[in-house]
């Protein structure tokens, strides 16, 4: 508890709130300092820093809007369509609330989906920020749970038909496969009971993990400070005299007046979409999902939303002869860690045990389960990601010249793997699918070897900075 | 750093390229009726005229069977009709004109009679669209001019953009009666085979209009559809151009306030 402090007599009124105020809560004025006036923030930040804050936006928009939508829309197998259309023609300006949810859903995602780039192609993961970028993998966890029940509730065919897809992918999993998801769906095929559940974790249980995971991504980063392009630490270099990181600059005002281009050239786009495309040719509204949910109907072709196909594309990668060379895969690794791994003796025999029950399990269970795996490591396998890297540096730019082809075809990869997930199934498709699924695994899990490989270049005690 | 930025640039050309022949290559997986779309003239869909005329064959000719059960009569005020006028010239079922635009047409009959309900025309227009072949607008428009006589089907009608649909031409009084013509023709990719390959219509009997003028009709109707779909529409995209130029100078402020807190950072 602060000492209790007396504004001077005839101060002006202004002074005398804010002492009332401060000797009453001093914890908000101590945050404001924390977090905004002394959060010294590295001064080199570039374009891919605008992402940040740029996603704590859309979850803003997400909120507010939704807060709205709940008010009008009825979660109801027989009035949820019918409630969307009267949003959307009845409620007064509720057409744009809706088209703002509906194109926050996907700027979320690709927002999402720049800032992780940045923390892969900067280190931001590496020490000491590990638990940040695993708050963050969480974050993207439940921002997928979140879109995905989101989408159920318009109750359009795409709506229904992608739900029950996915749901019956659970149906996959051995021995508690089908239980698990008659439990998902509260029904034997997806209903009223799904429509209601899903409805209650889009708007409350998610969003409350969702924010909860914020904060401890924000009240870690500050502990530990932000990362830079450079990947200096700014922390290691202060003023003698202040204290403060020399690299480093107050948070507000001077990335929070830079933030606001970002945010104003992001709301011109985000108002490009709204205003002239809101279906954005297909891919954030989708043409069937103009249709009410018929669950005697299915359609031709059925696809899941343009955010989650990288990952659909490596679930229907997953074929049996795919098993067969995660077998093969597998085999060969172990092989290679017995004679090449310097390993004692027993955990040579630990090994070779554990391959031949992985090769076993990849041949008795069904590839459509090995499918759903596959889905769902290429999520978690960001997590460890911190100790897979084991590059002396940080950033891209002090690592061997050929990391940036391959951090680049990393990307094209993961592109192309979205584009085959919109696409219905080919032979050449799931070929190439097949290869990005192999590419995409092999970046991380072969990470421990040739992220140390190459020549490193040697890291500057300052950062690079060029004043405006 | 450079490199970075070439990189950069790089993967943002490849990333296009990509995109561009993505949106190239898709009409391969356009589901249905295998006929390139016609063009709907879309300048219809700010003409007032044109939907009003919609609005009016819409009800005489669509109503009776379909439904538009999200669309309220009195919404038509947008096309520049008073309630008066929506009352006395477009409502037939006794409907009120706060209430929405359901049909006579019983569900059960409809079962007996088409082997299914008709669909809501509410939001057609944009539910048939698909990227590559055209906008819903441009399905409509195709669909409801290839109409022909062909007596192997139960309503003695079929479709060259839906082909086999169970809906009978019910504009038929209008175009009149047109048969399709078709030829066999070698199979391009296989010397052996013939193809059969539509060659035009071919009218049997003249309908009320010409086919100009038919053709005028069935694009007011469609732009009706269309408008329906989202009768907001145009008030959105007018709307979207003043949100567009307050942010532009608001970005062009904003970065100027930028500049100006960093100048003095060193």
């Amino acid at each position: 508890m602060a000492e209790f402090k007396e504004a001077p007599a005839g101060a002006p009124a202004a002074t005398q709130v804010t002492t009332w105020l401060q000797n009453r809560f001093p914890t908000a004025f101590e945050a404001y300092k924390v977090h905004m006036s002394e959060y010294y923030a590295p001064k080199n930040f570039n374009f891919w820093y605008f992402f940040g804050s740029l996603a704590l936006l859309v979850l803003v928009i997400q909120i507010v809007t939704g807060i709205f939508l709940v008010m009008h829309y009825k979660p109801d197998a027989t009035k949820a369509f019918a409630s969307v259309e009267y949003i959307m023609r009845d409620v007064p300006w509720g057409w744009l609330i809706r088209y703002m949810h509906s194109t926050g859903a996907s700027a979320f995602f690709i927002v999402v989906y720049m800032h992780m780039w940045r923390g892969m192609i900067y280190g931001s993961y590496k020490k000491p920020r590990e638990l940040i970028w695993i708050f963050g993998c969480a974050i993207f966890l439940c921002l997928m749970a979140e879109a995905f029940m989101g989408y159920l509730l318009p109750w359009g065919q795409m709506s229904y038909w992608g739900a029950q897809v996915i749901i019956n992918l659970f149906a996959a999993i051995p021995f508690i496969g089908p239980d698990l998801s008659l439990l998902i769906r509260g029904d034997y095929v997806v209903g009223d009971a799904t429509l209601n559940r899903f409805f209650s974790f889009h708007v409350i249980a998610v969003p409350l993990v969702l924010l909860g995971l914020v904060v401890a991504h924000l009240l870690a980063l500050h502990d530990v400070g932000s990362n830079n392009p450079d990947g200096v630490e700014i922390k290691a270099r202060k003023d003698p005299k202040t204290g403060i990181p020399l690299d480093g600059i107050p948070f507000h005002p001077y990335h929070t007046v830079h933030d606001i281009v970002g945010v104003s050239v992001f709301l011109f786009i985000f108002s490009a979409i709204i205003f002239f495309m809101p279906e954005a040719g297909g891919y954030f509204l989708e043409y069937n999902n103009f249709i009410p949910a018929d669950p005697l109907q299915t359609p031709a072709h059925i696809a899941p939303v343009w955010y989650f196909t990288p990952y659909y594309s490596m679930l229907r990668a997953v074929t049996d002869p795919m098993v067969n060379v995660f077998a093969v895969v597998v085999a060969l690794a172990a092989v290679l860690a017995v004679l090449k791994g310097g390993l004692a003796g027993k955990w040579k025999v630990a090994v070779l045990v554990g391959a031949v029950v992985v090769v076993a399990a990849l041949k008795t269970f069904d590839a459509k389960f090995w499918g759903v795996v596959v889905m769902g490591v290429a999520v978690l396998i960001m997590f460890p990601l911190p100790w897979l890297d084991r590059s002396p540096v940080k950033s891209i730019r002090y690592r061997p010249g050929w990391n940036k082809w391959l951090y680049g075809i990393f990307v094209v990869n993961f592109v192309v793997l979205g584009y085959l997930g919109i696409k219905p199934p080919s032979e050449i498709g799931t070929l190439v699918s097949q290869i990005g699924t192999l590419f995409y695994f092999g970046f991380f899990l072969l990470m421990p070897w040739w992220s140390r490989m190459g020549e490193f270049k040697a890291v500057p005690d300052r950062v690079t900075f060029q004043p405006h | 750093m450079n490199n970075m930025k070439t990189l950069i640039r790089k993967l943002a050309l490849a990333l296009g390229a990509a995109l561009s022949f993505g949106l190239a290559a898709s009409p391969a997986l356009a589901a249905g009726g295998g006929i390139l779309w016609d063009k709907f003239p879309d300048k219809r869909i700010t003409d007032m005229a044109a939907l009003q005329n919609g609005a009016k064959l819409f009800v005489n000719y669509c109503l009776n069977c379909h439904q538009a059960a999200f669309m309220r009569y009195n919404r038509l005020r947008d096309i520049g009709l008073n309630e008066q006028q929506i009352r006395d010239n477009l409502v037939f079922t006794g409907a009120k004109v706060g209430e929405t635009m359901t049909a006579a047409l019983d569900a059960k009959d409809a079962k007996d009679w088409f082997g299914a309900l008709p669909p809501d025309l509410t939001l057609i227009a944009r539910s048939r669209s698909s990227p590559g072949q055209g906008s819903g607008a441009d399905y409509l428009y195709t669909y409801l001019r290839t109409y022909y006589r062909d007596e192997t089907k139960a309503t003695g009608w079929n479709n060259l953009a839906f082909p086999s649909v169970s809906m009978p031409h019910v504009l038929w009084e209008l175009q009149g009666q047109q048969r399709a013509i078709y030829a066999d023709e070698k199979d391009p990719h296989d010397a052996t085979k013939t193809v059969r390959v539509f060659k035009g219509f071919e009218q049997i009997t003249p309908g009320k209009l010409n086919q100009e003028e038919y053709n005028l009709a069935v694009a007011d109707l469609v732009a009706f559809l269309q408008w329906m779909s989202e009768p907001n529409q145009n008030d959105r995209v007018r709307l979207g151009v003043w949100v567009l130029l307050f942010l532009a100078v608001f970005t062009v402020i904003a970065w100027r306030l930028n500049a100006a807190f960093w100048k003095d950072v060193k």
